[in-house]
């Protein structure tokens, strides 16, 4: 790989990432400024490493479970017992996106408690359309004679999904999973409104004391992962395409 | 061989192919033509069960083609299609391994298979095992497309308009090549062609479709003297009629002793349309005759194609 300019920006930007997460009081000075008089400059309620890897953790989670949700939906609306399903479907993952993941979030407390639970259900049903659309588009834009050739040389219905179809509608997912992944990185934010560990808890702390400087820092941290998590994704997606000959669809 | 008994396609009320018989003996080139609509893939794709029979049955050697499961039946049939659709993220060698690979050849077979295919198509297997279809060109990727079919062994190959995206130039070489492999092989196919140059060129018979009918399946040279309808009259084409009849035959046969003085020589394998196209360019009553090694052996006379070209009484 070629040392870009962007390439070089993204190693500093995450070893900064990194050097704040492992020893936040390296930047003291950098954000002493920004914190009221009385108040630290770097917060202090909690780790930031771990409010983090639970942020990341909670996101890959939802955004996981959803992927395998919406592919699997996705696959069965495109069988020829399931197709008559497919406008029902379609529907039914508009009217998660159409729920503002806060009204979730106030709904499934009563149901589940404070805590995580609500905030990954949140995450996972604002990540099923995304997925679930990039599968549709993958699954049903093959190029006709491909179909045809894998039908004609004796393929089995199995047998065509998994060596034909998935692998050629892979990168497309990706793309919705991509999507679908940055969105819930910023969603998961307002979970901490509900107690669930995550990068929030920072943002909110700030802005109960007034104290920029957390605000900033939670905020930033968020930013980096997902403009990273993006890229490398991205990458991923151009890698797979490439390999396809056909270039990956944008979304 | 390919039997094909009383066989018709209804969609709802709409009859695609009506009440067809043909019969292509082992190792024969059967070509289908016929307008667009007139049914010809629906027919074509009748044998390997991509679109079942409303009525009516076909056989494969001898085998009613639904004793066994579709997806088993297509294993043992070779199918080639317009637009090749070679699978995009497999490699040259991986796309022609398919079927061999679903019908659970062994490692060694397979390599051996697709080398062998990829020299037979004129692909140094060293150069085109590992690339993927979007580093082919055009010509290439149909060549793949038709190895691919042809991996198997298969008795059959069903051909869907093979080379209906090539050039001229591409397109006849394809047809030679074809001809060529068909040869060696021995295998019998069944193609399908808008081309009635391409189906003239290939066909041991053709069958002419309209409206899901058959209306004649005869040689091409009955085909041009004696056509059935006059649909079928204009299809082989009233103007170009008598050059399709002499590019149905050899130099060779209307080869005569003696020597002509000059002009440039012909072969006793080229075509007689070309023989004659040759001398009305040269503007000369004759041309000699010689064999791959440059040696005289003959000549061919103007007068004497021109009486192929003619009418039969
Ligand atoms: N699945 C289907 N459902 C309904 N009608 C169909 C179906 N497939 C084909 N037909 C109809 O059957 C007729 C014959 O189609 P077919 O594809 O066999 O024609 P063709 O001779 O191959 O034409 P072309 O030369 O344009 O390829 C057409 O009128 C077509 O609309
Ligand atoms: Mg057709």
């Amino acid at each position: 790989m070629k040392l870009t300019v962007a390439m070089v920006a993204r190693l500093v930007a995450l070893v900064l990432l990194l050097a704040f997460l492992f020893a936040p009081s390296l930047f003291e000075p950098l954000l002493r400024p920004l914190a009221g008089p009385r108040s630290p400059a770097i917060y202090n309620q909690g780790s930031l490493l771990s409010l983090t890897l639970s942020h990341i953790g909670i996101t890959i989670a939802a955004t996981l479970a959803a992927t395998v949700l919406s592919v699997a939906l996705a696959v069965v609306v495109t069988r020829d017992f399931g197709r008559e399903f497919l406008p029902l479907s379609r529907s039914i993952a508009n009217i998660g996106q159409t729920f503002p993941p806060v009204a979730v979030l106030a709904l499934a407390v009563p149901i589940v408690g404070f805590g995580t639970k609500p905030t990954l259900i949140a995450l996972f049903l604002y990540a099923l359309l995304p997925v679930f659309e990039n599968a549709l588009t993958g699954l049903t834009t093959l190029p006709s004679s491909v179909r045809e050739a894998a039908r004609g040389m004796g393929m089995t219905g199995w047998q065509r999904l998994t060596r034909v179809e998935l692998p050629l509608a892979f990168p497309v997912i990706l793309a919705g999973v991509r999507l679908a992944f940055v969105i819930s990185l910023g969603t998961a934010t307002i979970g901490s409104t509900v107690a669930a560990p995550t990068l929030g808890e920072v943002i909110i702390a700030g802005l109960l004391s007034s104290n920029t400087a957390f605000v900033l820092q939670g905020g930033v941290i968020v930013a980096i992962i997902a403009v990273l998590s993006y890229d490398a994704l991205s990458a991923l997606e151009r890698k797979a395409a490439r390999r396809l000959g056909r270039p990956a669809t944008a979304t | 061989m390919i039997e094909i008994e009383n066989v018709t396609k209804r969609y709802g009320d709409n009859t695609v192919v009506d009440d067809v018989s043909l019969r292509v003996d082992k190792g024969q080139v059967a070509v289908i033509v016929g307008t667009s609509g007139s049914g010809k893939t629906t027919l074509l794709r009748m044998v390997n069960r991509l679109v079942e029979p409303s009525e009516g049955r076909i056989l494969i050697n001898g085998q009613d083609t639904r004793d066994m499961p579709a997806y088993q039946l297509r294993r043992k049939i070779g199918y080639a299609i317009q637009g090749h659709g070679l699978f995009p993220h497999r490699t040259v060698a991986e796309n022609i391994a398919t079927v061999p690979h679903l019908a659970g050849w062994d490692r060694a077979r397979i390599d051996a298979r697709v080398d062998e295919l990829l020299s037979l198509f004129q692909l140094e297997p060293q150069h085109y095992r590992d690339r993927h279809p979007v580093q082919l060109s055009g010509g290439e990727q149909q060549r793949v497309g038709v190895a691919r079919a042809l991996a198997a062994e298969p008795d059959v190959l069903l051909m869907d308009e093979p080379f209906g995206a090539l050039d001229p130039i591409i397109r006849a070489k394809a047809q030679d090549d074809l001809l060529d492999i068909q040869r060696k092989t021995g295998v019998t196919v069944l193609l399908v062609t808008h081309d009635m140059d391409e189906a003239m060129r290939l066909g041991d018979r053709i069958a002419v479709m309209a409206e899901g009918k058959v209306v004649q399946y005869a040689d091409p040279a009955t085909l041009l003297v004696k056509p059935a309808t006059d649909f079928v009259d204009n299809l082989v084409g009233t103007a170009d009629r008598p050059f399709r009849l002499l590019s149905l035959r050899k130099v060779d046969d209307v080869m005569e002793p003696g020597g002509a003085d000059g002009g440039e020589p012909v072969q006793p394998s080229t075509s007689l349309r070309e023989a004659y196209a040759n001398m009305l360019w040269q503007g000369r009553e004759a041309l000699p005759v010689v064999d791959a090694s440059g040696a005289a052996i003959g000549q061919v006379r103007l007068a004497a194609i021109s009486r192929l070209a003619a009418r039969p009484a």
